[in-house]
């Protein structure tokens, strides 16, 4: 029997506030254990919560950016349970009446575009964390993290594959990180995902029973832990066996699923509204304020790099990765000849030096107008592509222009006639062997004699111009 | 204080204008899960407090409030915000102060652990 794949994910991105969502603690990664907590989050009785004004906006932004529909009335709801990452024994989360619903977004797909469903986003605070003792006998616990700002993005039951799960979450990172919501840090929690995975027999309507995958903390673990599940459901299904609907850890180091718990229902959670939050009204402008903070998002920006630029897809792809690189070639393509080879050269020296560097394009000191003005000194003859490349480094770590680098190191291009025939002279005589083995057939020799000429000026020499010079002296 | 009043046995009763909501034992118990200490007069006078604002929410109980939708708010405001400014913490050790148990500026509680 075949089977179809149905994922859903849960996307907890925190917001890029400087203080909690319902107090004015500072959000820092890696502050010590406590030093961030007050009477507020700490859930002391007699303490008011007052929502974040900036939450409220990045709340709304990301919803827009996702293309939902926002509420324009909506409250804040408790949820309770009872686990010591709580401190007031609920979370103070949105139930039914989310900031945003029915939004999209379009991936890649496995072979043509998709539109994926989100079912909706809305506005929580975070939980403390646990450690556990060694010794097995008592978890310690540090409410940093408490009431950090949320949304949480739930999408609907579209993607089918494992890979178009890690596309859904590209996407959706990129986007938030566009908007300027998110730094969307997996490593440093700022971006969290949980999946929904169910198998069912190709053509059949009705969804499959699920199981929920927790404790992925990388993309390429999302992929792992999700088709890890898809087979051993698969195995399940075949063996005429049932799925167990149930919580499962993905434990990095065996690459394997592990049960957690069994899923608790939502009444489980005895939601109610939360009387210490005023209801959010929210005004068409208020909205309309909120549009116009969104940029050019990355689907966009794509589409206008290969029709602007006439770049290909995947150059368009992996140069708006980030906004500050697509920003960065935006500008270099717009004062360039060719907005191709500008691609060419961030896809490759840049971006593999930035590697070496450990860099981001902004933490180094070249601007895009230099990258162009070094492509327009290739284009003019001043320097080879290869003296670029030194250039380039230079450029990239110096900050100088790159005309400024050339003049300095004597790096000009010698494309003088007279100067290389004389040159090329000297190298003919003193390598007979090569002379004569180029005069026998073998083309390679003349490889060795431009090698010879580059090496006499240190690099400098026009290339085509070399060529062209000893094969002319060479028919003589 | 109240102490003359001797409570015990007078669920039911009125009592200074109010009915007897609930017992002594309710109120040890309840200040025990919120780990409170209360002297047996504080526990007499808390009977009365407490089945006073029962009291109030059995008159709320016998209104009539066909019609009327829920609320959680009281409705006299809506959309209030604070700026995204930040204001001192307390320290690791004003944190945990009053806690049962502490390790290093961290809340030591009975080990729970998952899977």
């Amino acid at each position: 029997m075949e089977f179809e794949t149905v994922i859903g994910l849960e996307v907890h991105v925190e917001l890029r506030t400087r203080t909690k969502i319902f107090c004015s603690c500072a959000v820092e990664f890696g502050a010590a254990s406590n030093s961030r907590v007050c009477p507020v989050c700490l859930g002391s009785p007699g303490v008011l919560p007052v929502l974040n004004e900036e939450a409220l906006k990045l709340g709304i932004r990301a919803a827009l950016a996702l293309s939902c529909e926002v509420r324009r009335s909506s409250k804040f709801d408790r949820k309770n349970y009872f686990y010591p990452d709580s401190p007031k024994a609920y979370q103070i989360s949105q139930y039914d009446e989310p900031i945003g619903e029915r939004g999209c977004v379009v991936i890649a797909g496995t072979s043509a575009p998709r539109s994926i469903g989100i079912t909706r986003i809305h506005l929580e605070e975070d939980a403390g964390k646990l450690t556990h003792s060694p010794f097995g006998d008592a978890s310690l616990v540090d409410l940093n993290r408490v009431g950090i700002p949320l949304i949480e993005i739930v999408s609907e039951p579209d993607l089918r594959t494992p890979d178009e799960a890690r596309q859904y979450l590209e996407e959706i990172k990129s986007i938030l990180q566009y908007c300027g919501v998110s730094d969307c840090r997996m490593e440093e929690g700022s971006l969290r995902c949980d999946a929904n995975i169910s198998l069912r027999p190709v053509g059949q309507a009705t969804l499959g029973t699920k199981t929920e995958l927790k404790n992925m903390n990388s993309f390429r673990n999302v992929v792992r832990g999700l088709e890890y599940e898809q087979e051993r459901q698969r195995a399940v299904l075949m063996a005429g066996g049932a799925i167990v609907q149930q919580t499962l850890r993905f434990d990095e180091a065996t690459g394997t699923t592990i049960v957690m718990r069994s899923k608790e229902d939502a009444h489980d959670y005895r939601y109610f509204p939360d009387p210490d939050l005023p209801r959010i009204e929210l005004t068409q402008a208020y909205l309309d304020a909120r549009r116009a903070e969104i940029p050019e998002l990355p689907a966009q920006m794509r589409a206008r790099f290969e029709q602007a630029y006439g770049l290909p897809t995947y150059d368009a792809l992996v140069l708006t990765s980030t906004q500050r690189l697509a920003r960065f070639f935006d500008v270099a393509a717009s004062q360039a000849v060719d907005p191709k080879a500008v691609s060419n050269w961030l896809m490759g020296d840049v971006l593999g030096y930035l590697k070496e560097m450990g860099e981001d394009i902004d933490a180094q000191p070249m601007r895009p107008e230099q990258l162009a003005g070094l492509l327009r000194l290739i284009d003019d003859g001043t320097i080879s592509t290869k003296i670029a490349k030194t250039v380039l480094r230079d450029m990239m770590t110096s900050g100088q222009d790159a005309s400024a680098i050339i003049e300095q190191q004597g790096l000009v291009q010698i494309s003088d006639e007279a100067a290389l025939r004389e040159i090329a002279e000297r190298v003919i005589a003193a390598n007979p062997k090569s002379v004569e083995d180029w005069r026998a057939g073998k083309e390679k020799a003349l490889g060795s004699l431009v090698g010879q000429m580059m090496k006499e000026t240190k690099g400098k020499a026009n290339p085509q111009l070399v060529n062209r010079l000893i094969v002319d002296m060479l028919r003589d | 204080m109240t102490s003359e009043l001797n409570l015990a046995g007078r669920l039911g009763e009125r009592v200074e204008g109010h009915f007897v909501h609930l017992t002594t034992d309710d109120v040890v118990h309840v200040a025990a899960l919120a780990r409170l200490h209360v002297t047996s007069e504080e526990t007499e006078s808390l009977v009365l407090e407490l089945s006073r604002i029962l009291d109030y929410a059995r008159d709320l109980q016998e209104l009539d409030l066909t019609g009327v939708p829920a609320t959680s708010q009281i409705g006299i405001t809506t959309t209030v915000v604070r700026a995204d400014e930040r204001r001192p913490s307390l320290t690791a050790a004003e944190a945990v102060a009053n806690a049962p148990d502490e390790d290093e500026g961290m809340f030591r509680v009975p080990a729970v652990l998952e899977g």
